[in-house]
């Protein structure tokens, strides 16, 4: 009954629509309206320009000072400073960019408005402006791109030695993570090697494996720099910690990384932001299927001394589960024992 | 040079000797005719229009309202629908895999190019037809199965491909990582395989007319705007299509022969995966290279139409002509060394990285000198508001809009944290997206009283415009904001994490404004087929343009001129010349008839011209008397 309802009132609406445009249209022809070149449409878009640019401009300046907590992060990283600075360059820049163009964009549709005894100004072309308006925004450019690729390259650069590596592997649809030990050096995986007790397909026969251990959460210390090894073991993921400005794509067959220094503590966060329940978080940003909106893990930012009681208190794999070294050479079996 | 003019006038003599008797499968369907054939794009093009922007109220309404039950619409979804009335996540991917490849491919490239290079090449340039028509039916052909196909997996059991537009592998080729990578996936590919054979035959169409078919004086320097765009897009679309091909076969390789092109240490499903070294990696790079000039391949068309329609309606020759043109070879150049930049954080050497960051933001220079060339233009103009100009100066807008967040994506250091967060959704749908869409629209408008022969509602025209103007910015402007906040795209709810669990209210918003956004294009539907047949009878210029093909006929048959192909003897932006008795000088006027108007330099040519028209008419005399 309803339907059929809506289906009367919808068809009602559509036929006073149509009465409205058949009348507005014979009216124009009667009015003689549609032989003129410009009618008084012309008048009314080019006022609506204007209100157009008044309305979003404040709409935009409004929302984006009122908003300004909400969308802009906090940022816990040394690099996410740097680059938060440029964000606001470019920011500014292009901000003012975009204002003078709108600007004359939706001034000049009101104010060269058609007017029948005014010719246009013949005004085909000038060199020195072309020359001038690729000039500016070159070296406009080029200053940008500089200072951006020096971040770039400091950001890039190889990590330094006593970075503490941490393993995070992507699969369809969580992180699984695998800190480096003592040593501080990953064992050797192969893919083939994965099983549900091995989910990083870790080759135990390699010392450096033997201390490797897993945990829930990556647990990193503030103020050290973290070298985060990348990899996924079916199709893309991609690491995104957007707190720590950080984004890396996981690829199947293709390790990689990205090292960072976190600034402040979870704790610290947390009081800062005024929220207990804050938590530094992992996304995957690469389309990876169904479960790609859930792919979460927590990264729990610690004081040093903290960092290295958690470290001591770990478990590695074998001990975990001793399994794992079932059919390993005897003399390593005894030295993943002895951890 | 005496011979060749004699037998070009034989040709064209034979040509209006015998007419053409079309029955309705040669006039309608396998017409061979460019105006026809620049019709069926675009009559396909806005059906995929409705359908693209249909899956995108269909994943606005998860995005915006999420907790809605969705049963009414599993009279259409069927299963994808589940038993508490959501939508299936996997089926959310395949809704935006299929909105990104509809509109960018079926829309914005054979929509856009494929209509008005077919349409506008010809007339503008003074030929009788595309250099082969057959090869252009078969472009259109080959599009269509391409369309059909593609049709067809939007209603397979197991979905359309849902790997992203941009189908990377190892997802896209692994049937077990997703459902849509199966037969969806293969539809996906044998589609592409026949659009990208439809696109390199228009292109090497439009190249070889642009070059060989242009009438007497029209040189490459009196070329309108337009011609230029699609020639140049023609250029870039048969240097990177072939790529795409590359990609897409060794996907096929990789999927159905156990190849590992793109394949390595892949352990999925509980068992590994014989495959080692391939590298996902390399699918990007090949990818992109088709991917990044695709974004010139649906711009420049835009710009070369905003380019004509500006001018004509500023009633003022379009600023810096040859700035344009070597804005728009710049970009050609560039549009294919940037392709990196999409792939910052792809795990591809950070050196790479800089390499493109630099030449990226290059490509921004004639970019902006377009944008100031355009303001230049409309500058001490006499402004009519056609439709057709609103879209334009709309157009304008939005690429400047989302060519300036171009410059936070091109910086790689920036580029880390607003990758693949919905800064990139604002960005591209501004600046590609709906510029070439403004672009796309205000070319029907104009075009329309050529196509058709009669004129589109003016006044549907400015509501439809200003509906579609404010929507799209009150759709894509608060993305830039979700986008700095970190929102990741292809998320079918951002509810797991903290950092994401907000902005449902502009969420909300957002898709509000879609919906009435794409409600509004149905005032343009309306106004489109209604005009068709029964809008008011156009006159044979009514926007008192300068450019070839208002000098046909209203509706110009076969062969588009009923006698001798007009000569060109100026550029085609006389608009308001001073000295002259009206505000446009068509390009068909010699020099020599307008001597109050003409600049000192164009007062020498005029001797010239004269010489070269006493020997045409010598020609004919004597062509005549050998009848």
């Amino acid at each position: 009954m309803y339907g059929f309802l809506i289906a009367v009132g919808v068809l009602l609406l559509l036929s006073i629509i149509w009465m409205v445009y058949r009348i507005q249209t014979l009216v124009s022809v009667v009015k003689g309206s549609d032989k003129k070149i410009a009618t008084g449409s012309n008048k009314v878009n080019a006022i609506l320009f204007v209100l157009f640019l008044l309305g979003t401009g404040i709409l935009m300046f409004w929302y984006s000072i009122k908003e300004f907590d909400n969308y802009q992060l906090p940022v816990a990283s040394e690099h996410g400073v740097l680059t938060d600075q440029l964000f606001w360059i470019t920011m500014a820049v292009t901000g003012v960019v975009f204002l003078i163009t709108h600007v004359l964009l939706f001034i000049f549709p009101y104010k060269y408005q058609y007017k029948e005894d005014r010719k246009a100004t013949f005004y085909p072309d000038n060199n020195k402006l072309e020359i001038i308006w690729t000039v500016v925004p070159g070296v406009v450019l080029a200053g940008l791109v500089i200072s951006g690729w020096m971040a770039w390259s400091d950001i890039t650069a190889p990590a330094p030695e006593k970075a503490h590596v941490i393993e995070i592997m992507g699969y369809q649809f969580a992180w699984d993570v695998r800190y480096a030990g003592k040593d501080n050096v990953l064992g050797d995986y192969d893919y083939r090697l994965t099983s549900a007790q091995n989910s990083h397909g870790v080759d135990f026969s390699d010392k450096n494996a033997i201390d490797d251990f897993p945990s829930p959460v990556v647990v990193i210390p503030k103020g050290e720099p973290v070298l985060f090894k990348i990899r996924a073991r079916d199709v893309l993921h991609s690491v995104f910690a957007p707190h720590m400005r950080l984004k890396m794509d996981a690829v199947p067959g293709m390790p990689t990384r990205f090292w960072f220094v976190p600034t402040k503590t979870t704790a610290e966060m947390r009081e800062e932001l005024g929220n207990p329940e804050f938590n530094y978080e992992i996304a995957c940003t690469e389309i990876c299927g169904r479960g790609h909106n859930g792919m979460r893990k927590v990264i729990e930012v610690v004081e040093p001394a903290a960092y290295q009681k958690w470290l001591s208190e770990q478990k590695s794999f074998i001990q975990n589960n001793p399994a794992l070294a079932k059919g390993l050479e005897s003399d390593v079996k005894e030295l993943a024992e002895i951890q | 040079m005496a011979t060749a003019s004699v037998a070009t006038h034989d040709t064209a003599h034979d040509h209006h000797d015998h007419e053409h008797h079309d029955n309705f499968v040669t006039k309608y369907i396998f017409s061979t005719d460019h105006k026809m054939i620049g019709k069926q794009f675009l009559v396909t093009g806005i059906f995929w229009a409705i359908i693209g922007g249909f899956l995108s109220i269909l994943f606005r309404l998860q995005l915006g309202f999420p907790e809605m039950n969705l049963e009414f619409l599993r009279p259409l979804l069927g299963g994808w629908i589940d038993e508490s009335g959501a939508l299936d996540p996997t089926f959310y991917l395949a809704l935006v895999t299929m909105h990104g490849t509809i509109m960018v491919f079926f829309v914005l490239t054979a929509g856009l190019s494929g209509t008005f290079s077919n349409f506008l090449i010809p007339l503008q340039i003074g030929a009788r037809d595309m250099a082969s028509g057959f090869m252009n039916m078969l472009s259109y052909w080959f599009f269509f199965m391409s369309s059909v196909i593609m049709f067809i997996s939007l209603f397979i059991k197991t979905g359309p491909a849902g790997g992203g537009w941009v189908v990377y592998p190892p997802l896209s080729a692994l049937e077990q990582a997703i459902p849509g990578s199966g037969l969806g996936m293969t539809l996906w590919l044998i589609a592409m395989t026949f659009f990208i054979a439809s696109s390199l035959l228009g292109g090497i169409n439009y190249i070889t007319t642009v070059i060989n078919l242009r009438t007497k004086g029209m040189s490459f320097s009196r070329l309108p705007l337009t011609i230029w765009a699609f020639f140049l897009t023609a250029v870039i679309g048969l240097l990177s299509f072939p790529v795409l091909f590359a990609a897409a076969l060794l996907l096929v390789f990789d999927r159905s022969f156990g190849t590992s092109f793109y394949l390595s240490d892949i352990y999925i499903g509980g068992e590994a995966l014989p495959n080692t070294g391939g590298s996902p990696v390399l699918y990007q790079h090949l990818f992109w290279f088709l991917g990044h000039p695709e974004v010139y391949i649906v711009l420049l068309p835009a710009l070369g139409i905003t380019s004509e329609v500006i001018a004509t309606n500023s009633r003022k020759p379009i600023f810096g002509y040859k700035a344009m043109i070597i804005s728009m070879l710049g970009i050609t150049i560039l549009s294919f060394i940037v392709w990196a930049h999409h792939m910052f954080v792809s795990g591809m050497n950070p050196f790479l990285g800089s390499i493109f960051m630099f030449l990226t933001l290059i490509i921004a220079v004639p970019s902006a000198v377009k944008v100031f060339n355009y303001l230049t233009t409309l500058w001490r103009g006499n402004l009519i508001f056609t439709p057709a100009m609103l879209f334009s100066i709309g157009l304008v807008s939005f690429f400047i809009s989302g060519g300036l967040t171009g410059i936070f994506l091109g910086n790689s250091a920036i580029d880390i944290q607003l990758h693949d967060t919905y800064f990139v959704v604002a960005h591209f749908h501004l600046v590609m997206g709906s510029a070439s869409f403004f672009g796309l629209l205000a070319g029907v408008y104009h075009w329309f009283p050529k196509m058709f022969g009669r004129m589109m509602d003016a006044r549907l025209g400015y509501i439809h415009f200003w509906l579609t103007f404010v929507g799209v910015y009150m759709v894509f402007f608060p993305m830039h904001y979700i986008g700095i906040a970190g929102f990741p795209r292809r998320y079918y709810s951002w509810t797991n994490f903290e950092f994401t669990n907000m902005y449902t209210d502009l969420n909300m918003f957002v898709s509000v404004a879609a919906i009435i956004t794409f409600s509004a294009q149905f005032i343009f539907l309306f106004n489109f087929f209604y005009s068709m047949y029964r809008g008011r009878k156009a006159t044979l210029n009514p926007w008192r343009s300068n450019t070839l093909e208002w000098t046909t006929p209203i509706n110009p048959g076969h062969g588009n001129w009923p006698g001798e192909i007009p000569t060109v003897y100026r550029w085609p932006y006389d608009y308001s010349k001073p000295g002259a008795p009206e505000d446009f000088i068509p390009q068909t006027v010699p020099l020599s008839a307008t001597p109050e108007s003409n600049l000192p330099h164009e007062q020498e040519q005029v001797k010239l011209e004269m010489e070269i028209m006493k020997e045409e008419s010598e020609v004919l005399v004597a062509n005549e008397s050998k009848h």
